[in-house]
């Protein structure tokens, strides 16, 4: 068997029993990622040597005896949103091309403690903001399964790049579904943690009440060996849980007699593509096999999640996003006219800052010119770095907050956010998971929703109420259109309950071959 | 001062105060790294204090406790519950684009902080509207000398803790205003929260001021009120309030423009030139967009921690001066002065005054000749050479009659510039005890030698017998020159 054939857990065995070795390991998916990454532009950054290096490194250790790590010689594939010291972190955007950041994110170091082999940095829309990878200022994803179509996003070049067998596992952050959705569409499985389950420090953040780290794979026990790693608490987060973390892949066999899943007829409401509304009925028919009762519910404040979600998360952005200014690191606009400051003498700019009664005023005529001349450095910088989607959402952020509008808008939506909560709290009152759709469609051509960000947005309908909760979520491939485009299933379980996600998800692919499924594209050549 | 409009001053002058405090926390608000100040630009500096992508803060819990600390001694009302905002502004010395601080749930409200002088002339209370907790920024230089127009920024103070406090616009004139400030300063320094060092930037003030006239018909006219910035010592606060009073009453003269009418202004004090200056202000308010910081968890502050932070505490300055004036009988002035030295120096001076069992001869001491000696010298009194109980022992020995204040005195500074111990110095100054019977001889001496002193005596002029004083302390510096002066005249009596 090939490497890239094997799953992440046989691979992880294979070298920790000397059957395989990492360097072998990671060749192999070097080699594909070569072969195939020029049609799909899964990655932004491959790092070639430095994974070879890691590789060899891990076989000496296992030659000489040491300890190997719970993810030895697994190659992983990182999004670009996850701050890596040794290789650029740009988020997909021209504001960061070629930054490097000085340390790495939490989850990169838990990784590289554990002995993966971190191979490259995945292709996403620009700054997590998107559901389709066609905001990437370098270039879109295109889905494995057809070049033609968007492998959706943000972590699409996460998915496509496990789809098509380039990496076994990959790391993904979801906002609003992020992992969830290009999951799906893809034909992997992808999870979003419960909220403070993995450390975020490291990520750049768009949303960060939304935003969670998780793992992508192809199949439910190769995401519980990578979540296990990149799961528990981190002092320097201070939303981090501080709970054990339990051993995710010691329970996935136990059958699901007793288990209830949601099912909520809304969801297969206008709009819901007839393919993906059989595949998701036969799914639940699948787990009613396997001993789950499936019990329909309500979740009242479900329909008001888009909109929820696009007001929080668009103001805690245009906040997040202000450091993008050009002042200290990122893309910074080259002067033009009025750049230099009237001459005069050292002085200090603010006398009494901290509380500065109007922000960005100068202190009479001799800083009127730097004012001006900084003014107009960040407005250029920020209109030349940032792409149309970021714009539109720091400008939704921004005046959602503003003065006279706050109330109606921001804190309105908090307050719709709390009613979600209780829904699912409700809800986890009746039932152990909700199952649904990922997305009402199973897939859209590369453009064909890139003019229309209404259109867009409403991708995320299934996914933004599990972040708007702070709940875990999964999806997974439940068949195919007659096109032979993969159709996703997602499961949402009550906070931490990560070990009944993965579980369920299991059971449903020892029943299931629909996560087996590959693209034409991975294929090997003869 | 101005508390009531009087002839000179027809107005009332109403001042509320700003007073940002750095905390003395080792390490920043949200980060590891040093607060210490005067390193070289940009080396106290990590991912978060820089605002690089995917940084997180992660709170102080030292900077909270020293912020809770600062508000229970203003007597103010500790919320059980308190969040965080993000305050959304661009300037380059803020790398993130928004200063992490607390809006709408600062961590306490509602407190008051007495100004009181000794002498009773200012007594008032000034309400306290709030404390809250908020990070600093950078600091920004305008290098606008090589025509380069550069713009330089120090990171180094990003991050560090700021306490900002807010009054009640109570204070009723400049010199209250300073006094205020003095005592609060004291305070701070008192209970560890802050130096309050301003050269350095860890105390801030802003003044809020404006005038109410009394107009005809019993109606009060209210100036607009100004704020003024950039003072750098309590002096200039006050000096910057004598001025802009001055001014805005001229102005209201003039103009007749009342509050309400016309925009806030900020005004900048310049201190060389004495006067405060209009700044440039924006046609629009500021709109700083605050919302909950989601980095950060809300901070809960549970009774019993409160409890333990208060006992922590120790007492501030007016409750000290009430203890220390009562435990040791010593007039309110004393109290005063010895407190407004800080706690060290009131820890010296009990140490002494337990010594020598008399307060008010310790207290006189302290004033008399250690702040003298320690504002000549300048240093700490726990690096002072002359300590409790050698100074103790010195003052005991007066007591004692082994020698008399002035002589004390010479001790003291023979103690201070040698750095010997007293015993040393009283047996190298040939220090002794003198007996009666070498008092008696001494004295009869002196009789035989002054016949005149003896005649003037015994016609009645007591007073000429402080003549032989001087020959008695030639002939035996150790003599006590008020026995000397009882020998005498006994001798002459019996004459």
């Amino acid at each position: 068997m090939q490497p890239s054939d094997m799953s992440a857990v046989d691979l992880v065995n294979a070298v920790r029993q000397g059957d395989l070795t990492a360097l072998r390991a990671t060749e192999a998916f070097l080699e594909r990622i070569e072969r195939l990454d020029g049609q799909i532009n899964a990655f932004l950054a491959v790092d070639r040597e430095g994974a070879l290096r890691t590789a060899a490194a891990i076989d000496d250790k296992r030659k000489s005896g040491k300890p190997l790590g719970p993810l030895a010689g697994l190659p992983v594939a990182v999004k670009d949103a996850l701050c890596t010291s040794d290789l650029p972190t740009t988020c997909a955007s021209k504001m960061l091309a070629g930054f490097r950041p000085p340390y790495d994110a939490e989850v990169v170091a838990r990784l590289r403690a554990a002995d993966a082999v971190i191979v490259g940095k995945t292709n996403m829309d620009e700054f997590a903001m998107g559901g389709s990878n066609e905001n990437s200022a370098f270039g879109p994803v295109h889905k494995p399964w057809a070049l033609t179509r968007a492998p959706g996003g943000s972590s699409g070049g996460s998915a496509a790049c496990v789809a098509a067998d380039m990496a076994p596992v990959a790391i993904g952050s979801d906002t609003g579904g992020s992992i969830r959705q290009p999951a799906g569409l893809c034909g992997i499985t992808g999870l979003k943690p419960t909220y403070g389950r993995v450390s975020r420090r490291g990520l750049v953040a768009f949303a960060s009440s939304l935003d969670q780290i998780g793992p992508m794979a192809r199949s439910a026990a190769d995401c519980a060996l990578l979540l296990e790693t990149i799961a528990g608490h981190d002092p320097g987060d201070a939303t981090s849980l501080d709970l054990p973390v339990p051993a995710y892949g010691t329970d996935l066999e136990r059958p699901l007699e007793g288990v209830r899943i949601g099912r909520v007829p809304a969801h297969f409401g206008a709009g819901l593509d007839p393919e993906v509304a059989h595949a998701v009925e036969e799914a639940f028919a699948a787990f009613r096999a396997a001993g789950a009762t499936v019990i329909d519910i309500d979740m009242p404040h479900a329909d008001a999640g888009v909109a929820t979600y696009y007001l929080v998360a668009p103001c805690e952005a245009s906040s997040n996003l202000a450091r993008y200014d050009g002042a200290h690191y990122g893309h910074r606009a080259e002067p033009g006219k009025g750049h230099r400051a009237e001459p005069g003498r050292l002085q200090p700019a603010q006398p009494v800052s901290g509380h500065r009664a109007e922000p960005g005023s100068g202190q009479g005529n001799a800083s009127g010119g730097f004012e001006s001349a900084l003014v107009e450095m960040y407005c250029r910088s920020r209109a030349e770095g940032f792409g149309p989607e970021v714009k539109r959402r720091i400008m939704l952020g921004t005046y959602a907050l503003s003065a006279g509008y706050y109330d109606a808008y921001y804190a309105k939506a908090l307050k719709v956010r709390r009613l979600i909560r209780q829904d699912y709290l409700d809800a986890f009152e009746k039932v152990d998971l909700i199952g649904g759709p990922v997305s009402a469609t199973a897939a859209f051509k590369l453009g064909e929703k890139s003019g229309d960000p209404l259109a867009m947005y409403l991708v995320d309908l299934y996914t933004v109420c599990t972040n708007l909760a702070g709940v875990g979520g999964i999806s997974f491939p439940c068949g195919f259109t007659k096109g032979g485009l993969p159709i996703g299933f997602q499961l949402q379980a009550p906070a931490l309950a990560e070990p009944l996600l993965l579980r369920a998800t299991d059971r449903y692919q020892h029943l299931t071959d629909w996560h087996r499924r590959r693209p034409a594209i991975a294929a090997r050549p003869r | 001062m101005t508390a009531t409009p009087t002839a000179a001053a027809p107005f009332t002058t109403v001042i509320g105060l700003e007073v940002h405090v750095q905390l003395q926390t080792r390490t920043k608000l949200f980060c590891g790294c040093s607060t210490t100040f005067g390193a070289p630009p940009n080396t106290h500096v990590c991912p978060t204090c820089l605002g690089l992508p995917g940084s997180l803060p992660v709170m102080n819990r030292t900077a909270f406790e020293l912020a809770v600390r600062a508000a229970l001694a203003l007597g103010c009302k500790i919320a059980p519950f308190t969040k965080w905002d993000r305050k959304n502004y661009f300037y380059p010395d803020l790398p993130k684009g928004y200063q992490i601080s607390q809006f709408d749930l600062p961590f306490s409200s509602e407190g008051a902080l007495e100004v009181v002088d000794p002498k009773g002339a200012l007594s008032r209370n000034v309400r306290i509207t709030r404390v809250h907790l908020e990070e600093d920024a950078g600091k920004s230089m305008h290098d606008e000398g090589a025509g380069t127009g550069d713009t330089r920024i120090d990171l180094n103070r990003a991050g560090t803790p700021l306490c900002e406090i807010v009054t009640e616009p109570d204070l009723r004139s400049p010199q209250e205003a300073r006094a205020w400030l003095n005592e609060l300063k004291l305070l701070l320094v008192y209970l560890g929260v802050s130096d309050c060092n301003m050269q350095e930037g860890s105390l801030r003030v802003d003044a809020n001021v404006n005038l109410h006239i009394p107009c005809d018909g019993g109606r009060i006219a209210k100036t607009p009120i100004v704020e003024i910035k950039n003072m750098n010592s309590f002096r200039s606060v006050e000096r910057a309030l004598v001025y802009e009073v001055a001014r805005q009453y001229e102005e209201w003269q003039a103009t007749k423009a009342e509050m309400g009418k016309t925009p806030k202004q900020t005004r900048g004090w310049d201190d060389p030139a004495g006067v405060t200056r209009a700044q440039r202000h924006k046609e629009e308010s500021s709109d700083y967009r605050y919302f909950p910081e989601p980095d950060l968890v809300p901070v809960t502050v549970s009774e019993e921690w409160l409890a333990a932070t208060r006992e922590a505490m120790g007492d501030p300055p007016s409750v000290l001066r009430e203890k220390l004036a009562a435990k040791w009988k010593i007039p309110p002035y004393d109290a005063d002065v010895l407190v407004n030295q800080g706690r060290e120096l009131v820890a010296y001076f009990e140490d002494l005054a337990e010594r020598v069992g008399e307060g008010k001869v310790a207290s006189n001491w302290m004033q008399q000749d250690v702040l003298r000696t320690l504002n000549e010298r300048g240093g700490s009194i726990d690096a002072f050479p002359v300590r409790p109980a050698a100074l103790a022992e010195l003052i005991g020995r007066v007591a004692k009659g082994d020698f008399d204040t002035s002589r004390a005195r010479e001790i003291f500074a023979e103690v201070l510039a040698s750095g010997r111990t007293v015993d040393d110095v009283v047996a190298s100054m040939g220090i002794a005890a003198v007996d009666d019977d070498e008092l008696i001889t001494l004295c009869r001496e002196l009789l035989a030698a002054n016949p005149r002193v003896v005649a003037d005596v015994k016609g009645g002029k007591e007073q000429a017998a402080a003549g032989l004083i001087g020959q008695a302390k030639k002939k035996n510096p150790n003599v006590n020159p008020g026995k000397v002066r009882a020998m005498c005249l006994d001798l002459i009596r019996q004459m």
